[in-house]
């Protein structure tokens, strides 16, 4: 078990190599950039793709999940671009703002830019890499070093730039529909940067799709930091198609008295890791983490998340659901770290898992670290299958066991998704998850 | 309040040094060369005389250790190990496998009485008073000192029961059979690093069988104690419990105080067949080391048992205060169907020390329960870590659990850590498991003192009622020990 073996490349690993060398003209400049990239692929090099071995990916083994790596998707033709015009309109009655990222690309046409609100700014990744000042800030805390994100920073190429000014409230959601519409297998590298800043206040949502039987491969992430008594409300809903390997990444520093909610839905998607790293750096600030999965067939999700309280006198609620069909398979691991003077912290984190399969599997690591003496934290954690009397009790009234079960299962969603602020997006997230019932049958 | 009272007076007690068990045991000593090698492999194997397979088997292991590496993933840091600056066999000189208590060193006899270890059958029985006024209890003990076992107690009386209590040395030769059928077939030879270092050196512990049927008429015991200055000790201890039987087995331990680290690799291995009970006590206080952080014992244990049988059941209790490094994970294999396993553990850090210590509750039969309630209390600059795995096999239908891990923290340069593995492959799972980490409440702190107890009081007795779940566990004569210890741990740490 504990013999040392020398992994050779895998075919995966290579294919990056590979395109790392292909694209380095590219990629290269400006010398900024390139060196930036250059230290991160190292990073990955050196560790290669992870697998159970390494702590932090252990139940998503990416080397056996991720067999090959496909080529970067190249700007997507005005086909694609048209394909993309119907995406992420599942939840148009938020009214939000769209900006709209084609095979990772940036799409202004496709976008809604018009009269922005007083504050907002919005821009393109690539216009800000290929400036010779154009510096992308660093990864706070957890992620450093983190395999995905050094592949992420190696090949990112565009993605959206956002900033709120200092005091502005924006009051119409913004949206950023992520969509792949490529005709064959391709790999999106993106990454969006949001500021907001002090007394700012905003509502995001993040929404990933694909087509169906397209085995592509997404590796997005999100860089968000939030200014001192500044608020954000963001939502990230998964819905990639049914063979994608989706990996995302937010990581997430946040201000003073500030308030943070962050909520990640993930529905589609073959492999799906939803990465999270919260770093409250200033006191008193509010964190509230939560998300659902819905999985069926061979799906495989796993989300992982950091709390860093830095300072003391923070608070933060960590809640994530799953639902587990078939031979489907969901992760949780959350880790609420509480740094040496960080007293006062409140911290709960709580993971909830329901099978309702027999070859349904769960896997749950709650952890906490903790470094300060004055503070009050717990998790709790439970797996199991939908309580035998409930069901009775319902099907003794007259409802049919599907209907029974499809009950107890949005009673259950439910609980996790109250917590987000948006009426009309917790709306179109519960009728994703009666879409998900029904087809359940 | 009699445990307050207690506490009290124990920490009345207590020199600055906390630890009372650090003398050293004037005694000259046969070692083995310093060092690892083939040849101490079959030194010590036949210092033991031992058949051949068991040679063949030590051989094998230390073979296979030789290609792995020490496992890192734990929370502990310590400088590497050199594991040839290790005497790895020790044993008093002039021993030879005394026949009565009249011919054992009477230097060990008197080690055993200052640790308070009664050895004199005799006394017992007659229910001799002790100085401080207690009278010793009847549990038949079996002393190792360092690679030797030195005595053990009530053998014959535990015969007319049927039980074999003996030394592990001693049941290779008496009883081959039933040691080459069982042994390593919970740990494995190459379960991990520890573990198969173990396999190839160990050099004594205890070996217990309980035939079908027996309920063994009293507690079975080992006292550990390293003795010698750079030794290493590796005790194996094996326990089985046919059909139906039930055997409480306590441990003890500790060592003395110096300057380097000991390094202590025990494997223990627990077999219940079909509705046997086992329930297996541990009072670990092996020198921590000083409150420099100098010294101390690194005890890598490995602990695990196996519920073969339906209806077999298998307990953990542990309280931990001692050792520099602890890194121990007593587990349960619950295979049998409506088998079942508990842990009960408190573990306590103080000074420098650092625990990384928890469970595995494997469910493979049907209706399997398993229960773990986890009490780590960290104080001084200390870190303490709990790190369990509760999972269920695909056929494990109906397995359930409960895990209830606290922390308690004393002081802000300490830390306290959780790391629960939860893994359901089985929807008739159910799993629940539920942790808190917090200081001592100041108000209750408030009270005791307002009712005129010292801040040390006043923490002892909330940090006894924080324990108490897992106290109750253990076996009155341990109960008492375990409750002084606690005391004695957290002394110093107010203010």
């Amino acid at each position: 078990m504990n013999v040392e073996i020398r992994q050779m490349r895998t075919a995966a690993e290579q294919a990056l190599a590979d395109a790392f060398a292909r694209h380095k003209d590219r990629l290269a400049k400006p010398a900024a950039i390139g060196a930036l990239r250059e230290a991160a692929f190292a990073r990955f090099e050196a560790s290669g793709l992870p697998h159970r071995r390494v702590e932090e990916w252990k139940y998503t083994d990416l080397r056996a999940l991720m067999r090959e790596a496909v080529p970067l998707a190249a700007p997507p033709d005005t086909n694609e671009r048209a394909r993309a015009r119907e995406a992420g309109r599942f939840i148009d009655e938020a009214g939000a703002r769209r900006i709209v990222l084609v095979n990772g690309v940036f799409a202004p046409e496709l976008s809604d830019l018009s009269d922005l609100d007083p504050g907002l700014t919005i821009g393109a990744l690539a216009d800000r890499l290929s400036r010779a000042d154009g510096a992308v800030p660093g990864a706070p805390g957890a992620l450093d070093e983190d395999t995905a994100v050094s592949l992420n920073t190696a090949f990112m190429g565009d993605g959206a730039v956002i900033a709120v000014a200092p005091g502005a409230t924006i009051g119409r959601p913004l949206h950023i529909v992520s969509v792949v519409t490529a005709a064959s297998p391709c790999a999106v590298f993106a990454r969006s940067l949001v500021d907001i800043g002090n007394d700012a206040q905003m509502t995001l949502i993040e929404s990933h799709e694909g087509p169906a039987d397209l085995a592509y491969q997404v590796n997005s992430v999100l860089q968000l930091a939030a200014g001192d008594k500044a608020r954000l409300d963001h939502v990230k809903v998964v819905r990639e198609g049914g063979r994608a390997l989706h990996i995302g990444t937010l990581m997430a520093t946040a201000g003073a008295d500030a308030a943070l909610n962050t909520f990640v839905f993930t529905v589609g998607g073959a492999v799906v890791r939803n990465q999270l790293a919260i770093v409250l750096n200033g006191e008193r600030t509010e964190a509230h983490v939560g998300g659902a999965s819905l999985l069926r067939g061979s799906q495989h999700a796993d989300n992982t998340l950091v709390v860093d309280h830095a300072v003391p006198h923070c608070t933060s609620r960590e809640v994530f659901k799953s639902v587990v069909d078939g031979d489907a398979r969901s992760v949780f691991q959350g880790k609420i770290v509480v740094r040496p003077n960080a007293q006062k912290t409140d911290g709960k984190m709580a993971a909830h898992a329901l099978l309702l399969s027999e070859s349904a599997e769960a896997d749950a690591k709650p952890e906490l670290e903790i470094f300060a003496d004055d503070v009050v934290c717990g998790h709790g954690a439970t797996a199991g299958a939908l309580d035998g009397e409930l069901l009775f009790y319902l099907k003794a009234r007259g409802i049919p066991q599907k209907q029974a079960e499809a009950l107890m299962i949005e009673a259950f969603v439910g609980e996790a998704v109250e917590g987000i602020a948006n009426g009309a997006v917790r709306e179109a997230l519960m009728q994703t998850v009666s879409g998900w019932l029904a087809a359940r049958g | 309040m009699p445990a307050v009272q207690e506490t009290v007076e124990q920490v009345r007690r207590i020199d600055v040094d906390q630890y009372k068990y650090g003398f050293e045991t004037p005694i000259e000593s046969e070692k083995a060369p310093k060092g690892l090698s083939e040849d101490i492999v079959r030194f010590i194997s036949e210092k033991k005389n031992e058949p051949q397979w068991m040679l063949d088997w030590r051989l094998d292991a230390y073979r296979r250790w030789l290609t792995m590496r020490e496992p890192a993933w734990a929370r502990v840091s310590y400088p590497k190990i050199d594991f040839q600056n290790i005497y790895y066999y020790a044993a008093p000189k002039k021993f030879k496998a005394p026949k009565s208590l009249d011919e054992v060193d009477p230097e060990i006899l008197r080690t055993y009485e200052k640790l308070g270890i009664p050895l004199r059958e005799q006394e017992i029985l007659a229910g001799v008073v002790r100085e401080d006024g207690s009278t010793p209890s009847k549990v038949a003990v079996d002393a190792v000192f360092d690679s030797v076992s030195v005595a053990t107690t009530f053998k014959e009386e535990l015969k007319k029961a049927g039980v074999i209590f003996m030394p592990i040395s001693e049941a290779l030769r008496e009883h081959p059979e039933l040691v080459r059928r069982y042994i390593g077939t919970v740990v494995p030879v190459t379960d991990n690093f520890y573990a198969t270092l173990n396999s190839a050196v160990f050099s004594d512990g205890s070996f217990v069988y309980v035939p079908a049927g027996v309920r063994c008429p009293m507690e079975l015991s080992t006292y550990f104690r390293i003795n010698e200055k750079n030794t290493g000790q590796f005790e194996r201890t094996l326990i089985i419990a046919d059909k139906g039987s039930y055997v409480s087995y306590l441990e003890g331990c500790t060592a003395p105080q110096r300057d380097e680290n000991q390094l202590h690799a025990a494997v223990v291995e627990l077999i219940t067949l079909d509705d046997a009970e086992i329930k297996y006590s541990t009072v670990q206080n092996w020198y921590p080391g000083d409150s420099e952080g100098r010294g101390g014992v690194y005890n890598f244990v490995t602990k695990r048992g196996d519920c073969r049988g339906r209806n077999a059941k298998i307990s953990w209790t542990q309280v931990e205060t001692g050792s520099a490094i602890t890194w121990k994970y007593p587990s349960c294999i619950l295979r049998g169907d409506n088998s079942r396993g508990e842990f009960y553990s408190i573990a306590i850090s103080n000074g420098h020390q650092q625990v990384d210590s928890g469970t595995k509750m494997i469910h493979l039969g049907k209706n399997t329960t398993s229960r773990i309630i986890s009490k780590g209390i960290a104080a001084g600059k200390s870190q303490n870590t709990y790190r369990g795995l509760v999972s269920a096999h695909r056929k494990a239908t109906g397995a359930r659990n409960f895990t209830n891990c606290d922390s308690l923290l004393v002081g802000d340069k300490c830390g306290a850590h959780t790391v629960p593995y939860i893994e359901a492959r089985n929807s008739s799972a159910v799993f629940e498991h539920e942790a808190t980490t917090s200081k001592i409440s100041a108000d209750m702190l408030f009270y005791c003192r307002q009712r005129g107890l010292s801040a040390e009081e006043a923490t002892a007795l909330v940090v006894n009622g924080f324990v108490k779940d897992v106290l109750q566990q253990l076996p009155m004569e341990f109960a008492v020990e375990a409750q002084k210890l606690i005391s004695i741990s957290l002394e110093g740490s107010v203010g």
